[in-house]
C-alpha cells in the first residue's frame, strides 16, 4: 500500500532545509488547519447531498435534480443561501451562552474528526489514548446542545435540549462500552495501533461473536448518539417545532446542521476504525491474487468507502423504523443495550484471555 | 511524546484542530455578517417558540427525570474511565485480570439493578 507518510516526511525535510524549525512547524500547522477545514466542509456538503439523495431513493423520488447535473450543485446553493440569511437578534436571550453554543458543537466534531485515520500515513492527531480522546472530545458536543436549548429563552428548545442531552449521554455509554470491547481484543488504544492490529484481519472477523454483538450495539447507540433515525425525538417537528436550534437563524443554524452531518461521518469513521479495519484493505487468507488486487485500491478510498457504507446503514434506519418515545428510548438503552454491552465485554475478555479468537 | 504527521507533537495538533474549529465558526459569522441583510421590527426580536407569543417565563425548572439519568450516566462514565486502561492491558493480565474485573463490574451491575428496582429507570 502507498504510504502517504513518505510525502509528509519529504515535505517536512524540504521545509526544514530552507527555514528554521519553528517556522516550518508553523507552516505545517497552518497547512493542517486549512486541510482540516476543507475536508470538513467538503464532507459536510457531500453528506447533505448523500442523505438527501438516499432519502429520495428510499421514497421512490429523485431528490434534488435542478441545480447542476443530478442536483450536484444543490448543496453549494444551499450553503450560499444560508450565508446570506439574516442573523436575527433576539430579545431576552442569554447572549453569551447563545453565541457560545455553536462553537462548542463545532469544536467537538472538529477535534474528534482530526483523530480519524484517513489513510496509510494520513492521520493528523495520533495519541496513544486516541480512541479514548475521541470519545472525550465528541462528548463536549452535548454541552453545546444543552446551552443552545437553555439560552434561547424558549420552552420548546429547553425540552428539546433536555431530551437530546439525556439521549446523547445515555447512548454514549453504549458507544464507549462497545469500543472498549474492541480495545480489549486489539490490546491498544492508539488509533494507528488499532489499524495496525487489523492488518491480518478486521477486528469484526477476529473477534467473531462478541465483536458482532458489539458492532450491532455500536450501530444502534451511534444512531442514538447522533440524534438520528428512529431516535430523532429532540427534533420531533410535530411536538417541538425544531428542537434545540429553533431560535437560531442563518449561519448560526447552519453550524448545528453542519455538526450533525459531520457527527454522522465521525461515528461511521469510528465504526470503520474499530470494527472494519480502518484503512486496511479486505484480505482473505489464501486468496493471494484477490489480496493483491485489493492492495491496489488506495487506503483513503478504503476508509471513506467503509465510512460511507456505515452511514448508509444509519440513514437506512431512519426510513425503516418509526420514531420511538422518550421512555422507550431510555428503556432501550438502560434496560437492554447497557446490560448486554456489559456482559458482552466480559464475554470478549473471556475470549481474549483464553485465546479463542483468530 | 507522541509524534504525528510532519513529526509534530499530537498535543500541538490538538490545539490546531481546536483553533480550526473556532476559526470556522468565527470566519463564517464574519462573512454572514458582511453579506446578510439587517433589519429590525419589534416582532422580529421575539422568541419564535411555536409561532404563538410566549407566555410567562421560559428558563424554568424542568423534569427531575433527566437529572436522575444524568447521575446514573456519571456513575457509568467514571466506570468507563477506570475500565479503559484495564482494557488495553487485559490480555497480559490473564485470568486474574478477568476475575478482578468481574468483581468490579459486578458492583456496578448491582448498582444498575438497584436503580432499576427503585424505579429510577422508569419514565414517569
Amino acid at each position: 500500500m502507498f504510504d502517504f507518510g513518505t510525502i509528509t516526511t519529504w515535505f517536512d525535510n524540504l521545509l526544514e532545509s530552507v527555514m528554521p524549525g519553528w517556522a516550518a512547524t508553523v507552516i505545517e500547522c497552518v497547512i493542517i488547519g486549512v486541510a482540516l477545514l476543507l475536508v470538513y466542509a467538503l464532507l459536510a456538503l457531500f453528506y447533505i447531498l448523500y442523505e438527501r439523495k438516499l432519502c429520495a431513493w428510499f421514497q421512490c423520488r429523485l431528490g434534488p435534480m435542478r441545480v447542476g447535473p443530478w442536483g450536484l450543485l444543490q448543496v453549494f446553493a444551499d450553503m450560499f443561501k444560508i450565508l446570506i440569511k439574516e442573523l436575527i437578534r433576539l430579545e431576552n436571550i442569554d447572549r453569551f451562552l447563545f453565541a457560545l453554543a455553536p462553537y462548542l458543537v463545532i469544536i467537538a466534531s472538529m477535534v474528534s474528526f482530526a483523530v480519524l485515520p484517513w489513510g496509510n500515513g494520513l492521520q493528523i492527531i495520533d495519541f496513544n489514548i486516541g480512541v479514548f480522546f475521541m470519545i472525550a472530545a465528541s462528548s463536549v458536543g452535548v454541552l453545546g446542545i444543552l446551552l443552545a436549548g437553555w439560552s434561547s429563552n424558549n420552552k420548546y428548545t429547553l425540552i428539546g435540549a433536555m431530551r437530546s442531552g439525556a439521549q446523547m449521554i445515555s447512548y454514549e455509554l453504549s458507544v464507549g462500552l462497545s469500543i472498549m470491547t474492541m480495545v480489549v481484543l486489539a490490546g491498544t488504544m492508539s488509533v494507528s495501533g488499532l489499524v495496525a492490529a487489523q492488518a491480518d484481519g478486521w477486528l469484526i472477523f477476529k473477534g467473531h461473536i462478541p465483536a458482532v454483538i458489539a458492532f450491532v450495539i455500536y450501530l444502534i447507540a451511534a444512531t442514538g448518539e447522533t440524534n438520528r433515525g428512529p431516535f430523532d425525538l429532540p427534533e420531533a417537528e410535530h411536538e417541538l417545532t425544531a428542537g434545540y436550534h429553533t431560535e437560531y437563524s442563518g449561519i448560526h443554524f447552519g453550524y448545528f446542521y453542519l455538526a450533525e452531518y459531520l457527527n454522522l461521518f465521525i461515528v461511521s469513521g469510528i465504526a470503520s476504525l474499530m470494527f472494519l479495519g480502518g484503512w486496511m484493505p479486505l484480505h482473505i487468507p489464501g486468496w493471494d491474487g484477490f489480496n493483491m488486487i485489493m492492495d491496489y485500491i488506495p487506503s483513503v478510498i478504503w476508509f471513506l468507502g467503509k465510512a460511507f457504507f456505515v452511514s448508509f446503514i444509519i440513514i437506512w434506519f431512519k426510513w425503516s423504523f418509526p420514531r420511538v418515545r422518550i421512555d422507550q428510548l431510555l428503556a432501550l438503552e438502560w434496560k437492554y443495550l447497557m446490560p448486554i454491552g456489559l456482559f458482552n465485554l466480559l464475554l470478549m475478555t473471556l475470549v481474549v484471555v483464553y485465546g479463542w479468537h483468530f | 511524546m507522541e509524534l504525528s504527521v510532519f513529526g509534530i507533537q499530537s498535543t500541538t495538533l490538538m490545539v490546531v484542530a481546536l483553533l480550526t474549529g473556532i476559526g470556522l465558526v468565527a470566519a463564517a459569522l464574519v462573512i454572514a455578517g458582511l453579506i446578510s441583510p439587517r433589519s429590525f421590527t419589534t416582532q422580529k426580536g421575539k422568541a419564535y417558540e411555536c409561532g404563538v407569543e410566549t407566555r410567562g417565563e421560559s428558563m424554568v425548572q424542568f423534569k427531575v427525570g433527566y437529572y436522575l439519568f444524568a447521575i446514573l450516566f456519571l456513575m457509568f462514565d467514571v466506570e468507563t474511565v477506570f475500565l479503559f486502561p484495564w482494557a488495553a492491558v487485559c490480555r497480559s493480565l490473564g485470568p486474574n485480570g478477568l476475575l478482578s474485573v468481574i468483581v468490579f463490574l459486578g458492583v456496578l451491575i448491582l448498582g444498575l439493578a438497584y436503580a432499576w428496582r427503585k424505579g429510577a429507570l422508569q419514565w414517569k
